[in-house]
């Protein structure tokens, strides 16, 4: 099952990244290649320039028009991939809403940074969650490794007759994307067979077979259709994504799932968390356990399609939940996370405690100590003290 | 070092190549089957501007992502940045602190309270502008950490530089970093 033995490489994020891309050789890479755009881009354009890849490598003036010939790209029927950061993202996301509604499978990395203002370049998700009802699947992940392995992973989930979705990759600006550490690649080979060939699709530029996509719909046309079956899409992906997975698994003896588990057997406690945080989250579950505290963690992987029912079910029996932002929504009950995940309490009729917490935005350091007294908080409200309703903020400074 | 957690902070100027030694210091705990992390503290990198970079290296996997507070090696490839930065700042017990000076440790503790760690010097600049010819303290400085930790032997250290820099630099470019590998080794004084 698990591999004979890889060499491990020293390799931040964005090079694992890169390194998968070129692994994957897609037809066409379409992208931004200035700040804030990330060394994803750079390092492939190296391959570019080697001869590393066969893929067609076009530069462009602004995220708008990466995205905007990314569609063109794929529309086509080429296997297209990019990658974006922060405002670059937001600049993007008219355009994201084309490409899903169009059912274009698009793999795009997305490293986690800040929005402005005031200018900040550093790790927090509101870029991404800015896009969370654009119709991309989210996947978040925590390191390098599972950050390339996810690369890899995307095309079987997006390409598949059933979703036929754009997908979008995150993982920890600077944190994870300028951080070396460890990875262990597969060869391309390996990854050649685990994506296989592009399914054919119907696709522009099929004079055999023609088809019409994106086109003006009026207003009695079926935009409010095309929706739906969006949203269709969307519930297949869940067992799509998985069943990708428990593939990888067997390839790799790498295992991944929707929501991550650590230590949730009996836990009364529980943080829920994606991206680099929750690794140092584990630490702290460990020292509290330790110390007789029934504290666990759920890692979030999979943000869109939110898997409602798993984190319903992995809480069914939790008495407080504290819910990790590492982006607001100025106005609404809380951040994306927590609220996603009350309502999947609520849907489910299950009346755990819930508590939101917002932390590291704009790159604030977010130390063991800090999740510590997260869980601490949980811990007394477990014992009968309050549990507020208003966001607490994690290491803000006056706070 | 005995303890399993070896946390590594490193205090340069933008084109020390600090960053570069940190990732080769990572490299060599690869080769020895440790788990290992290493990164920058993240801003705008400007030429001569101070940086600060981390080094994890452990026998267990790593899964903390934050800042390290409490470095046991600190590493500082410019001397003028003690006067200017607290570079023991959550240093822990006994932590070693090596910097880049041709002055002794007894001459820096004349101007410089550094409190209870164990301070080395070791004259990296001027071994690399003898053996490279050019100031870049990084690859000496791998060589005194080895020495100073004991993580890494001589050997162990050259045969990784050998194979990493041969690719990319003349047999003359390697042999000199080999060379202020050893030197720097030999030479770091407490």
């Amino acid at each position: 099952m698990a591999q004979t033995e890889v060499k491990t490489l020293a390799i931040t994020g964005n090079g694992a990244v890169s390194l998968a891309m070129k692994q994957v050789d897609p037809d066409v890479v379409a992208a931004y290649p200035i700040t804030p755009q990330t060394d994803v881009v750079q390092n492939f354009s190296q391959y570019v320039a080697n001869g590393d890849v066969k893929a067609e490598f076009v530069t462009v003036e602004s995220e708008h028009s990466a995205m905007s010939a990314c569609i063109g790209s794929a529309g086509a029927g080429a296997r297209t991939m990019t990658a974006t950061s922060s405002a670059g993202y937001a600049l993007m996301v008219e355009v994201c809403f084309v490409a899903a509604s169009m059912r274009l499978p698009i793999i795009m990395t997305t490293v986690n940074r800040a929005l402005s203002g005031p200018i900040n370049i550093h790790c927090d998700h509101s870029d991404s969650m800015l896009g969370r009802d654009s119709g991309w699947l989210q996947i978040y992940n925590e390191d390098g490794q599972e950050a390339y392995d996810a690369t890899v992973m995307s095309f079987p989930i997006a390409e598949h007759k059933d979703v036929r979705l754009p997908l979008m990759n995150m993982y920890d600006g600077f944190i994870i994307s300028g951080a070396i550490g460890p990875l262990k690649p597969l060869s391309a080979e390996q990854v050649q067979q685990f994506i296989g060939q592009a399914p054919d699709y119907p696709k522009l530029l099929d004079a055999k077979n023609p088809v019409t996509m994106g086109p003006f719909d009026g207003l009695h046309g079926w935009y409010f259709e095309q929706k739906i079956a969006q949203n269709i899409a969307m519930e297949n992906a869940l067992d799509v994504i998985q069943d990708t997975y428990d593939r990888f698994y067997e390839l790799t003896g790498r295992r991944y799932e929707h929501l991550m588990k650590y230590r949730m057997d009996d836990a009364e406690i529980v943080v829920v968390v994606a991206n680099s945080a929750a690794g140092t989250a584990r630490a702290v579950v460990d020292k509290l356990r330790n110390e007789g505290i029934k504290a666990g963690l759920i890692k979030l992987r999979t943000f869109r399609p939110f898997p409602v029912k798993l984190y319903a079910e992995a809480l069914a029996d939790v008495k407080v939940v504290g819910v990790m932002d590492r982006a607001d929504s100025f106005g609404a009950p809380g951040g994306p996370l927590y609220m996603e995940v009350l309502t999947s309490l609520y849907q489910e009729g299950q009346c755990a405690k819930a508590v939101n917490f917002i932390y590291g935005l704009g790159g604030r350091d977010v130390f063991p100590q800090n999740i510590e007294d997260v869980y601490r908080r949980l811990d007394a409200i477990a014992k009968g003290e309050d549990a507020p309703r208003e966001r607490i903020y994690v290491n803000a400074k006056g706070m | 070092m005995t303890s399993q957690l070896t946390e590594v902070r490193w205090h340069a100027r933008g084109g020390q190549g600090a960053v570069t030694a940190a990732k080769m210091v990572a490299e060599l705990a690869v080769g020895r089957g440790k788990h290992f992390q290493a990164f920058p503290e993240y801003g705008p990198e400007r030429s001569g501007a101070p940086i600060v970079a981390f080094t994890r290296i452990s026998d267990e996997p790593i899964q903390t992502y934050s800042p390290i507070e409490s470095p046991n090696v600190i590493l500082v490839l410019d001397p003028t940045l003690i006067a200017s930065i607290d570079v023991v700042e959550g240093a822990s017990e006994q932590a070693v602190v090596i910097i880049n000076t041709e002055q002794t440790p007894e001459e820096i503790k004349k101007d410089h309270d550094f409190g209870n760690v164990r301070l080395m010097t070791v004259a990296a600049s001027k071994i690399a502008n003898e053996t490279i010819g050019r100031n870049l303290p990084n690859t000496p400085m791998v060589g005194a950490v080895a020495k100073a930790t004991g993580l890494f032997g001589l050997e162990e250290v050259q045969d990784h530089m050998r194979q990493s820099f041969s690719k990319k630099f003349s047999e003359k470019v390697v042999n000199g970093n080999l060379e202020a590998v050893r030197r720097a080794f030999e030479e770091v004084k407490e």
